[in-house]
């Protein structure tokens, strides 16, 4: 099976420091990955790369057969702003976008469909209630279910179960399963070994430089998380260009 | 007297407090939906900065035709479009926020105004800038009015979903294909024409206020974008309507009088209205079961 999405010596980071160091690989399509690894590590950094919010210092990352539209991104705090006089309903219309876009009308069938995601996250009933009412799991349920509206191909999720509770949780990995029955692309940042063990076929193990990525047994040994933990988070200030790259 | 010499008389005696009224209505239209989206996307003093930005480009036009309407509401235009643009260019150029980049260049254009006034004039000229004259709107001003408000009705009926989606998800509409900044500054260019609009009849300082006061009445008593927009409208048009009659009754200067009612209609809301405010904080009612 192809690759999606291709990372090819890829370094992405900020003040010339590098958060994601030199990765090669790539995702295969319909694979489930958990990309785990410390705070720092550039878990975050690399789904922005991916969406094309960071740009490489190095390296590229190359989407194959894919739009940037193809991609659903749920960032980890995402840039809504809850006290938004909407409700639930429209907020979740959202999803349609790339079929309505700036100006086309939702049709019945469309609102159907977000009834449907709605109902799918255990939402049925929240459609007039403004989003200044949720809670931050239901609020994270909806967000979900404007994804499932979105018929991504990629869908980035960035630490979609942090402070969630354990039956939301349980029901969003419902959907994400879905999602990976689907044949799409799931991605998400997790903390919980026990969950990505569970639920997640592969996993990348990241500590700035990749440690190990393929199938989670191999990948979440002893051995790889002592070697992820040993990563210093602080910059060095006063860190030499990069001789990977001085040689290039 | 009755009530009906004091609420309608002298509207129907007088041509000028029944064009003055018609200017208000075509105001209130405009600025009020405009006033609540600046709200909403925490831009409320925003408004403000860009009805300042507006000076120098009147006093330009001031100084070259003197006191003509088109004239100084073009220049207002070009100048408020000007600081718009450059303040949000400096903001997607560089880490400024848009609220430093906008503080300085409206203020830069406010000295510029200010400094063009006094080349020629006195001070009368510069109050009839800063406060307008809404009593002395003639046929071309209230045309102007209400094209601008048609205009801009339009333009938010057009740009409606966008608009929404870049105010309270900006994260989302950047993922599924863009377009926020180029919804977002058409978005301030309506507030610049809306401004200008206001700038005859009440000028460059007041229009303001029928803008962000109604608006922020608004938040007191809807819980939806489109009906926070009527009941600022509703606000707004109350406001110049009894604005007009105190400054008719008790020889007050208009401007300042309907921006005052504006104020008494905000300082209610906050009060009484039933979303957010000191009522619903204080008396909320007994708790329901579930």
């Amino acid at each position: 099976m192809s690759n999606v999405v291709s990372f090819t010596d890829l370094t992405l980071g900020y003040r010339r420091h590098p958060a994601v160091h030199h990765l090669n690989g790539g995702l295969r399509e319909g694979s489930l990955t958990a990309v785990v690894g410390p705070n720092g590590a550039g878990k975050s950094t690399l789904l922005k790369g991916v969406v094309g919010a960071l740009k490489p210092f190095h390296g590229k990352v190359t989407l194959n057969g894919l739009n940037r539209r193809d991609i659903a991104y749920l960032p980890q705090q995402a840039e809504v702003d809850r006290s938004f006089p909407i409700d639930v309903l429209d907020t979740v219309l959202t999803g349609h976008w790339r079929r309505v876009g700036f100006f086309r009308a939702v049709d019945r069938f469309m609102r159907d469909e977000a009834l449907a995601a709605l109902e799918a996250v255990g939402l049925a009933g929240f459609e007039r209630r403004p989003i200044s009412a949720l809670s931050a799991g239901q609020f994270q349920r909806a967000l979900f279910a404007r994804m499932l509206l979105q018929d991504a191909k990629l869908i980035l999720l960035d630490e979609p179960f942090t402070a969630i509770d354990a039956r939301t949780t349980a029901d969003l990995l419902q959907v994400v399963r879905r999602w990976h029955g689907e044949n799409r692309t799931v991605v998400a940042v997790l903390h919980d070994f026990e969950q990505v063990r569970t639920h997640f076929p592969e996993t990348l193990l990241i500590a700035r430089a990749p440690i190990a990525w393929g199938p989670t047994e191999q990948t979440l040994t002893d051995d790889n998380l002592r070697r992820a933990r040993a990563m210093a988070e602080a910059w060095d200030e006063d860190a030499a260009v990069c001789r990977q790259d001085a040689a290039a | 007297m009755t009530l009906y010499e004091l609420l309608a008389e002298p509207f129907i005696e007088f041509a000028f407090m029944r064009r003055a009224l018609a200017a208000c209505f075509a105001l209130a239209l405009g600025c009020g939906p405009v006033g609540v989206l600046l709200v909403l996307r925490r831009m409320s003093l925003m408004g403000d900065a860009m009805s300042h930005a507006v000076l120098p480009g009147a006093a330009l036009g001031f100084l070259i035709s003197g006191l003509s309407l088109w004239a100084m509401s073009l220049g207002g235009f070009i100048a408020g479009v000007l600081v718009a643009l450059l303040a949000g260019a400096t903001s997607r150029a560089t880490n400024q926020q848009e609220d430093s980049s906008f503080a300085a260049f409206y203020l830069m254009a406010l000295a510029s105004g200010v400094l063009l006034v006094s080349l020629r004039g006195g001070n009368v000229d510069l109050m009839h800038v800063l406060f307008g004259t809404i009593l002395a709107v003639d046929d071309a001003g209230l045309l102007l009015v209400a094209s601008i408000s048609s205009a801009s009705l339009l333009t938010l009926a057009v740009l409606y979903r966008p608009l929404i989606v870049e105010c309270f998800d900006p994260g989302f509409l950047r993922a599924v294909g863009g377009g926020g900044a180029i919804v977002h500054l058409i978005f301030l260019v309506l507030v610049v024409v809306n401004l200008v609009g206001g700038f005859q009849s009440l000028g460059t300082l007041m229009a303001v206020g029928l803008m962000m006061l109604p608006a922020a009445a608004a938040k007191f008593w809807a819980e939806q974008v489109w009906t926070m927009a009527g009941v600022a409208a509703l606000i707004a048009f109350v406001a110049g309507w009894s604005g007009l009659l105190m400054s008719f009754h008790f020889n007050l200067p208009s401007g300042p009088s309907i921006i005052l009612t504006a104020g008494a209609a905000y300082l209610a809301s906050m009060a009484l209205g039933p979303v957010g405010s000191l009522r619903a904080r204080w008396l909320p009612g007994r708790h329901l079961e579930a």
